[in-house]
């Protein structure tokens, strides 16, 4: 990155993805084919109309797709910029199989959003509905909480979101990689929700500032929204040291400060892990303009979690993938100084770990190996739970305590924050339907 | 390579490739720029008593992000000064004596004509076109459509300007009349040597929706003008086969004028028994250059079809027939190719809500929709196949059958039997009425 954009570090997370010209727009939007019944809508988890969308940015009725977008998808203006649209909407259309590029569906919804939601120029798309007299408290304030307040309070439900944070909007503010979506954007779109009147408490940590029992007399119902814990220590000598940490923490370091503060001129840094949070921490790494970044997996590319684009933009900022390798132990005095891996090879599907080791200079390491879970909150809860400690749901995310609904990161171990917003809607849905006497 | 040469009504051209008369003709320097970039002739801009025009003249049609699939203009005939014009004239014919050009006119008097034809003589010019066309502007004057709406007039000034004239003359048709075939029965008898069409049709373009202003927007203000480009060619083709196809005037020779982009709307034209085609909205939009393409591409087409410029011409006139003498008995189905087909599912939905229900849809598992002709219900209209987006994945195939031919006519004098058709019964509709939801 540091040849390409040798101005500044902030050019070096601008948007990967620039905004449409509305020329640019107007064309892609007139690829469309407007498939009947299309196969993009269909790969939406959260089932936005795709080609209505399109085709009203190509009749020049932009509020009318913005409204079409935002009405399926309260955070269309994030995920028009964060979604993997590569495996769902895009991958889904069918001009690949014309071997044409498929439309580019992303850029076309952060266009359509992008003056209502960001720019907040227009006039209101939503309102919210008069009360109806019942309340819903909601545990976080990110993705999952807020598809499924943004449905209730769209029905007349009062919806108060408890978030530990200092900012709302949970992973989506403080976790995206900040050149597809920066912490700015992130926090102008939870201002633009807030015409839907669904309070945010803030500095609000449930099982300490307010507990759940309270929440389960006043409220007519609770939705569990509450994500991931950080990612632990994986055991191996040395994670004391300075310069060892979990890569949120890092990645939300970056977004939250300056990022000249931050810069990695002349340091090198190792990421644990192959799954699409360590390719977020190997390319931001990159951009802070490190010298030598290492993406350390334990198993053959083939293996690794994260999606095949995301792996080849980690390799063209300039990202090393160090292979077959399982940390053994951090060196240092004080701070970091050496990563020891051993060579691992994989017989018959088992992974084995051979004794030749060998050693990478870092000055920094981040944990990329996987959430915690919030296994001790959710005991407390007295919800039952899977073996994997997430929350057991129906079909309609509704927990077995009959007051409790849950979705997002918590229920699914990490997904899109479009599954997130999905899993909040079915909740949302199923609430209503339940509190309005369904069932 | 095909010899392109070209005759048009005695007018002789290296190729059928001739400028419109219009602003790509305006000027003697735009002219011979156009020769040298390889057009076989020129329609001056039409000469005139003097006239001021508006600054804001042209408005486009886009149509689906394409630019200028539609033009109008309400532009006048030249502005500029007729010695200025016949000297330019000169110079050029001077310059590119094997180039055919054109002075096209519009005046309102016998003498006037006179005048104007002897100095376009003067000038050196190959022909003449009468402008009996512009829907707008001049024809508030009594002049260009005003004239060629009236066959009584068309015949009346063609003969004023075959009084004198010793060079070939067209008549240049409005389209803005019930049937072309009347003005141009008119100007052959009038004892014109050929004809040219369609002039301008009459628009209005657009309206602008933030300032409710018409396009062409002059200070607010607009008016109607004269409509041109890709989007018009199909009733220019029209109105060509219908003189070509009239037994009164289907010898006279026709320069060919509306929506000509590329060689293939040449070729349509010539095969509908064009002469020589001429072109405007196209250099409008890019330039003389695009001549070059023309000029290949109509070559190499007779050297494929092994055929001269005047065997094609004309071919396809005998096949324009009135509807009543088709034959009703000549039985197509939608055919859908599934190896090609990407499941879009438009096809199932343009028939079923735009067309004759002859399509069954299923989703399928990967998203996709799953499409099938029902073939007893499909009435072979190819709707369907029009709008696949994918190449030769719905064809139209036709399905033999032991009936013989059998045209209206024939069916409604009991000289011939209808094969079975397909047939649409009565359906119900089903609930409540709407107006009780």
């Amino acid at each position: 990155m540091s040849e390409n954009n040798p101005s500044s570090i902030d050019d070096n997370f601008s948007d990967y993805k620039p905004l449409f010209t509305n020329a640019s727009a107007l064309v892609e939007a007139n690829r469309c084919l407007f498939c009947y019944d299309a196969p993009c809508t269909i790969a939406c988890p959260t089932d936005i109309d795709v080609p209505k969308f399109i085709k009203k940015i190509s009749s020049g009725n932009l509020r009318g797709s913005a409204k079409t977008i935002l009405d399926a998808n309260i955070l269309g203006a994030s995920c028009a910029r964060i979604c993997p649209t590569e495996e769902l909407c895009e991958g889904a259309c069918v001009l690949n199989d014309l071997h044409e590029t498929p439309i580019k569906i992303g850029s076309l919804q952060r266009y359509a959003t992008e003056s209502v939601v960001i720019e907040n120029t227009s006039k209101l798309l939503f309102q919210k509905a008069p009360s109806n007299g019942k309340k819903i408290a909601l545990v976080g304030s990110g993705p999952a909480s807020l598809g499924c307040a943004a449905d209730l309070a769209k029905m007349g439900y009062e919806c108060v979101c408890f978030d530990k944070n200092e900012k709302a909007g949970g992973l989506n503010t403080y976790a995206i990689a900040d050149y597809k979506l920066s912490y700015e954007t992130a926090l102008k779109e939870l201002e633009w929700i807030d015409q839907l009147g669904i309070e945010i408490k803030t500095n609000t940590t449930v099982g300490k500032d307010v507990s759940m029992e309270t929440l389960l007399t006043d409220y007519d119902a609770v939705f569990l929204g509450i994500g991931l814990g950080g990612v632990g220590p994986i055991g191996i000598p040395g994670e004391e040291l300075d310069g060892v940490m979990d890569c949120l923490d890092f990645i939300r370091d970056l977004k939250t400060h300056p990022k000249e503060d931050l810069s990695l001129k002349g340091k090198s840094v190792a990421v644990l892990g192959g799954g699409n949070t360590a390719i977020d921490a190997v390319t931001q790494a990159c951009r802070l303009e490190a010298d030598n970044v290492y993406l350390v997996y334990r198993r053959t590319r083939s293996k690794m979690g994260a999606y095949e684009h995301e792996q080849e933009l980690a390799l063209k900022d300039g990202g090393v993938f160090v292979l077959e390798k399982q940390p053994v132990e951090i060196k240092g005095e004080g701070k970091v100084s050496e990563l020891i891996c051993a060579k691992t090879k994989s017989e018959n599907g088992k992974l084995i770990i051979t004794d030749e080791l060998s050693s990478l200079k870092v000055d920094l390491v981040l944990r990329a190996t996987g959430q915690a879970k919030h296994t001790s909150f959710l005991e407390s809860v007295g919800i039952e739970l899977t073996k994997w400690n997430t929350p057991v749901v129906d079909g309609n995310q509704r927990t077995s305590h009959e007051k409790i609904w849950s979705g997002g990161d918590c229920v699914s171990g990490g997904q899109e924050v479009v599954n997130a917003v999905a899993e909040g809607k079915l909740a949302a849905k199923s609430i209503h339907s339940t509190l309005s006497g369904g069932q | 390579m095909a010899d392109l040469t070209t005759n048009t009504a005695g007018i002789v051209s290296p190729n059928p490739f001739w400028l419109a008369s219009a602003p790509p003709t305006n000027t003697g320097d735009q002219v011979a720029r156009a020769f040298d970039a390889g057009w076989g002739g020129a329609v001056w801009k039409t000469l005139g008593q003097p006239i001021v025009n508006v600054w804001s003249r042209y408005a486009s049609m886009d149509i689906n992000g394409v630019k200028m699939m539609g033009l109008n203009n309400i532009e006048l005939i030249t502005d500029r000064s007729l010695d200025v014009n016949f000297k330019e004239i000169y110079e050029v014919k001077k310059h590119y004596p094997n180039n055919a050009v054109i002075v096209s006119l519009m005046v309102g008097s016998r003498e006037e004509f006179h005048e104007l034809v002897k100095r376009s003589e003067d000038a050196g010019a190959d022909g003449l076109e009468l402008n009996f066309g512009c829907p707008h502007g001049m024809s508030e004057r009594g002049l260009g459509a005003a004239v060629g709406q009236v066959p009584e007039y068309v015949q009346q000034m063609t003969e004023w300007v075959k009084e004198v004239s010793n060079i070939p003359v067209l008549v240049k048709l409005t389209p803005n009349v019930t049937d072309i075939r009347y003005p141009a029965r008119a100007a052959q008898a009038g004892g014109a040597d050929g004809i040219a069409l369609i002039n301008t049709i009459n628009s209005l373009m657009s309206v602008n929706l933030d300032t409710f202003a018409p396009n062409p927007n002059v200070d607010g203000l607009s008016s109607h003008g004269g409509y041109c480009g890709p989007a018009v060619k199909p009733i220019a083709l029209n109105m060509l086969s219908q003189i070509t196809s009239d037994p009164q005037t289907a010898q006279i020779p026709i320069s060919g004028i509306g929506g000509v982009s590329n060689w293939q709307d040449a070729a349509e034209f010539i095969l509908l028994g064009a002469h020589s085609v001429q072109v405007c909205t196209a250099v409008m939009h890019y330039g003389f250059r695009i001549v070059e393409d023309m000029i290949d591409g109509l070559s190499n087409y007779l050297d494929e079809k092994a055929m001269t410029l005047d065997q094609l011409r004309g071919q396809s006139v005998e096949r324009i027939k009135n509807w009543q003498e088709l034959d009703l008995n000549y039985v197509i189905n939608a055919s859908i190719d599934q190896e090609k087909c990407i499941g879009c599912g438009i096809c199932y939905i343009a028939c079923e809500d735009g067309a004759h229900q002859a399509i069954f849809a299923n989703p399928m598992d990967n998203g996709r929709t799953h499409v099938e002709i029902n073939e007893a219900a499909c009435v072979g209209c190819n709707l369907c196949s029009l709008v696949c987006p994918v190449e030769d994945c719905i064809t139209m195939v036709e399905i033999p059958n032991e009936f013989d031919a059998c045209s209206w006519d024939d069916y409604t004098t009991r000289n011939g039997k209808l094969a079975p058709r397909a047939e649409h019964e009565w359906r119900p509709i089903v609930g409540p009425p709407k107006s009780d939801i």
